[in-house]
């Protein structure tokens, strides 16, 4: 086959990668999975059996080469395998967001047609069966847990041990068919399709092949020196191109080590007992765990409190030189050491990151002080902008060039240009293939010569070549007099504050920006806690003067910072307000990855939006809620706006006009 | 006890109800002057969720507690599993697989969750003192055994994140899923719930909900609950005893039991003119 000439040297495709890592690594550990308060691990050679047993299991169900397969779950490894069993017979796995609604969830598995389902419980299979009570394109059901699920009517139900059971016994029956489908598979064939969370509008199925995902894998791979003695903590959402990188791709290309926890609640304690050697997170995982660590130092003894902050300070001081490599005195150094002995070790083995030599953090950005906490502490995060579109990778930031304002550099194999708008757009070879059918966006993303608009602003640093985001395109606007509007950009200063959990900007257009704030309920309520300050809902707390006061105080410190940037000094924060509810993705206020829609929010909360720009110092709301489980209420509330300090800005029109 | 008597029946969600495995004949308690229960009779079937309810001091604990062997009634019979119950111990009730929880949790709250749970296996455990406490051959092999069962309830309940948190340190909500966990522990045919959905906000009801729901289920336990909550009383049990003043003033499915006469004047009261 003249596609296996590729720079993989005939691995092009993740079975084929399977049989590699049977081969090369096959007596060491592939998977882990916490159960009944053990962890259980499977070695690549076992993994593969239990993959083809499932494969030969799903021919035995009649699949066919090109089925969808959703699978619906948590990190578990038998939903890994599912998707490579249904790699293996010629099928596109579809993993989804397991905490989506019902409606949601529908559109999904409508719009890629699945054939067969995967679902970790009784709960998904209770959404799929809703569903396919008005699609009626879903043939068989596949559940992992057996829990709840007896008297379920299994004409088109299956358990998934049986399934595998059924696959064993047919073996000698189906193996040919398997190997023959298999063969079938190269670098052009379809690897995966994941759903786009989607800012606006439904989303759209990207599809990936297996060049995308085992190129992109293999230059992530060699740009870390990762090998096969990593272990990572496969925890955020399947259906997230991050997760099928790197638990699937780059597993698989380097042959390291999945390790699943026991429980969505767990998470902490599974990290600890694994201690990656590679970590993944959001921002918010960081920041959650700062946030804890800050409340327990504050209820920690004299003596303790203040070795850790005299050593935190050492550590703020001299740490990430130290990380860099770059030169620091001998004194610094043994007080580093010292440091090391008493807290930093200390506090990283309870945290799980004793073992961490690469980490990350991308999707959104990160607060510097967040991020040089984790770095003085001699953890090597990094940062790396990337999205569905180019399997994950647009830029990374080197070991050595690390810092908190900018992303990195283009990685390996991938072309970035910057057009007149100042959108960035990529080439690579991670670049995906289409939207699944809806050519017209494809066409509007990717042009013919393969660039991808990203929708993100940004600009290349000319000194360091640093690409650094400003903003999503779209959203970067311009305010009545003419000057520029990024709404993020305050946002993410407003969210560094631990106090401060989502903050929503409005301006385009307006005289003046104004912004919803939402409290983070773990600080604030340790905080009110610690002041004795009584409250019995979030929404008291939320409206309460000493908390608005707290709030004030970040918002006009968040202008003085702002009012040092030339070119965003307008967005300084008029007026602003503390919503009276948490923003929720169930209410459709944020995307499942938690990105915040703004034209949802201007919508639904457009009367609060204009008691702001009217100079009203208080507003009655009535706000629909959505509960877990889909039925809906109604809060009503009376907020507080209030007026924040801003810093005067000279007029300066001449550096403007550039 | 699988005797498919004639009067068995399959419940509209398909759960088979079998014959009676308890029955009270003519239970009358007195603490001194004060009459708790007077001339109550009723049965609970294998297999099914039996609900007590009733206003405040009708006398719903005190019949759980003659139930699980606590109390003595002055008066009437206790029969179980066909044969008639004579007075015994509370550890000799657990020996014949009653387990319970209380109203005002019992837990040790010093010790962990996992700790707690493990005492539910006590009536189960076969060697003595000294082998325990010296821990080699087979009181190693039980206690591995023990934990494994223990591990599958602490899976069942979903408190795996809390496996090895003092109890004293958990809220309310999740030290009610305890206790239930440790009354699992003992793998009961017969579980007795005293208001195990007392002080609990929504959410955490419609959870412990699911649970009773979902033990009843999966391992065919017959339960016995006191509850306040009509609400939640009604969408959980197959028949109810009403309980008014010590006396009995209505049995029968949640909807029977719903529209009778007495029971809306028990609970909404009568206009006295």
């Amino acid at each position: 086959m003249a596609q296996d000439q590729t720079a993989t040297g005939g691995l092009s495709s993740v079975p084929a990668l399977l049989a590699r890592n049977v081969k090369e690594f096959g007596g060491r550990p592939a998977y882990r999975e916490k159960e009944f308060g053990i962890w259980q691990s499977w070695t690549w050679a076992e993994t593969a059996e239990e993959i083809d047993a499932l494969a030969m299991g799903l021919l035995a169900l009649g699949i066919e080469r090109g089925d969808r397969v959703a699978i619906i779950g948590r990190n578990r490894p038998s939903h890994y395998w599912s998707m490579v069993a249904a790699q293996k017979c010629g099928a596109v796995p579809v993993p989804l967001y397991q905490d989506a609604g019902a409606e949601e969830m529908e559109f999904v598995l409508d719009h890629c047609g699945a054939r067969f389902v995967v679902c970790g419980d009784q709960e998904q299979v209770d959404k799929v069966i809703e569903a396919q009570e008005r699609l009626h394109t879903i043939e068989h059901v596949i559940y992992v847990d057996k829990r709840g699920m007896r008297k379920y009517d299994h004409a088109h139900l299956h358990w998934y041990d049986e399934v595998q059971a059924e696959g064993r016994a047919g073996h000698s029956r189906l193996e040919g068919e398997m190997a023959a489908r298999v063969a079938e598979l190269d670098y052009d064939s379809t690897c995966v399709m994941l759903y786009t969370s989607g800012t606006t509008g439904k989303p759209k199925g990207v599809v990936l092949s297996n060049r995308n995902v085992i190129e992109s894998a293999k230059n992530s791979v060699e740009f870390d020196h990762l090998g096969p003695d990593e272990d990572i903590l496969a925890y955020l959402p399947m259906a997230w191109v991050g997760d099928f990188i790197f638990s699937l791709g780059q597993a698989y290309w380097a042959g390291f080590c999945v390790n699943c926890p026991e429980d969505e609640h767990t998470m902490m304690t599974d990290l600890r007992e694994i201690g990656p050697t590679y970590f993944f997170a959001p921002p918010r995982v960081f920041e959650n765990l700062l946030t804890t660590v800050m409340i327990r130092m504050e209820d920690a003894g004299r003596i303790k409190k203040r070795m850790f902050d005299h050593y935190m300070e050492v550590a703020r001081r001299v740490g990430p030189a130290i990380l860099d490599g770059k030169p620091v005195s001998g004194r610094d150094r043994f007080a580093y050491w010292l440091g090391n002995l008493f807290v930093y070790g200390p506090l990283k083995n309870t945290l799980g990151f004793s073992r961490v030599r690469v980490g990350y953090t991308a999707g959104e950005a990160i607060g510097p002080e967040i991020f040089d906490f984790y770095r003085s502490l001699g953890i090597n995060l990094k940062q790396l902008y990337g999205q569905t579109e180019a399997t994950v990778f647009i830029t990374v930031q080197p070991d050595g060039e690390v810092r908190p304002d900018t992303v990195g550099v283009p990685a390996p194999g991938v072309e970035l240009r910057i057009d007149e708008g100042g959108e960035v757009y990529y080439r690579s070879p991670g670049t995906f293939v289409e939207y699944y059918k809806n050519p017209e966006s494809t066409a509007s993303t990717k042009d013919p010569e393969g660039w991808v608009a990203t929708g993100d602003a940004g600009f290349i640093e000319p000194d360091t070549g640093h690409l650094r985001i400003i903003d999503r395109a779209k959203d970067v606007g311009k305010m009545a007099d003419g000057s520029m509007f990024a709404p993020k950009y305050v946002e993410n200063k407003l969210k560094f504050y631990p106090n401060i959990l989502e903050a929503v900007v409005f301006g385009a257009g307006r005289d003046m920006c104004t912004a919803f704030i939402n409290i983070d309920l773990n600080a604030v309520g340790n905080w009110a806690e610690r002041n004795n300050i009584s409250y019995a809902s979030y929404q008291e707390l939320a409206g309460h003067p000493q908390v608005m006061d707290m709030i004030q105080s970040h918002v006009e410190e968040v202008n003085e910072s702002i009012a040092q940037d030339d070119m965003l000094s307008a967005c300084q924060v008029h007026r602003f307000l503390v919503l009276h509810k948490e923003l929720d993705a169930d209410d459709g206020e944020m995307t499942r990855t938690r990105k915040v829609r703004r034209g949802v929010i201007s919508d639904k909360f457009g009367e609060l939006v204009e008691a702001m720009y009217s100079g009203k110092t208080e507003q009655y709301t009535e706000t629909e809620v959505t509960y877990e489980d889909g039925r809906k209420g109604k809060i009503t509330a009376t907020l507080e706006i209030r007026d924040a300090k801003v810093v005067p800005v000279a007029p300066k029109q001449g550096i403007a006009a550039e | 006890m699988n005797d498919m008597s004639p009067d068995s029946y399959v419940t509209p969600d398909g759960r088979t109800i079998g014959g009676v495995v308890m029955e009270m004949k003519n239970i009358t308690l007195r603490f001194g002057g004060v009459v708790a229960i007077k001339d109550i009779s009723f049965d609970i079937r294998e297999g099914e969720i039996r609900a007590i309810i009733g206003p405040n001091g009708a006398g719903k604990s005190s019949m759980l507690n003659v139930i699980s062997g606590f109390y003595v009634p002055q008066e009437g019979e206790v029969w179980f599993r066909g044969s008639k119950r004579p007075q015994m111990k509370p550890y000799e009730v657990a020996g014949q697989g009653i387990a319970r929880t209380f109203q005002n949790i019992a837990l040790f709250d010093g010790m962990s969750v996992l700790d707690n749970i493990m005492t539910g296996r006590l009536t189960k455990m076969k060697t003595g003192l000294a082998s325990q406490a010296l821990w080699f051959g087979r009181a190693e092999r039980e206690e591995i055994e023990h934990r494994e069962q223990v591990e599958k309830i602490i899976d069942f309940l979903e408190i795996q994140n809390i496996r090895k948190t003092p109890v004293g340190r958990l809220p309310y909500g999740l030290k009610k899923r305890v206790e239930l966990a440790r009354a699992l522990a003992a793998e009961p045919k017969l579980l007795l719930l005293d208001e195990p959905m007392a002080g609990m906000n929504v959410e955490e009801k419609e959870d412990m909900s699911r649970f009773i729901l979902d033990v009843n289920d999966e391992f065919g336990t017959t339960i016995a609950l006191i509850e306040h909550d009509m609400g939640v009383v009604m969408d959980l049990s197959d028949r109810v005893v009403v309980m008014d003043y010590g006396k009995k003033i209505g049995d029968g499915t949640p909807d029977e039991v719903r529209g009778n006469q007495a029971v809306i004047d028990a609970y909404l009261g009568v206009a006295h003119d």
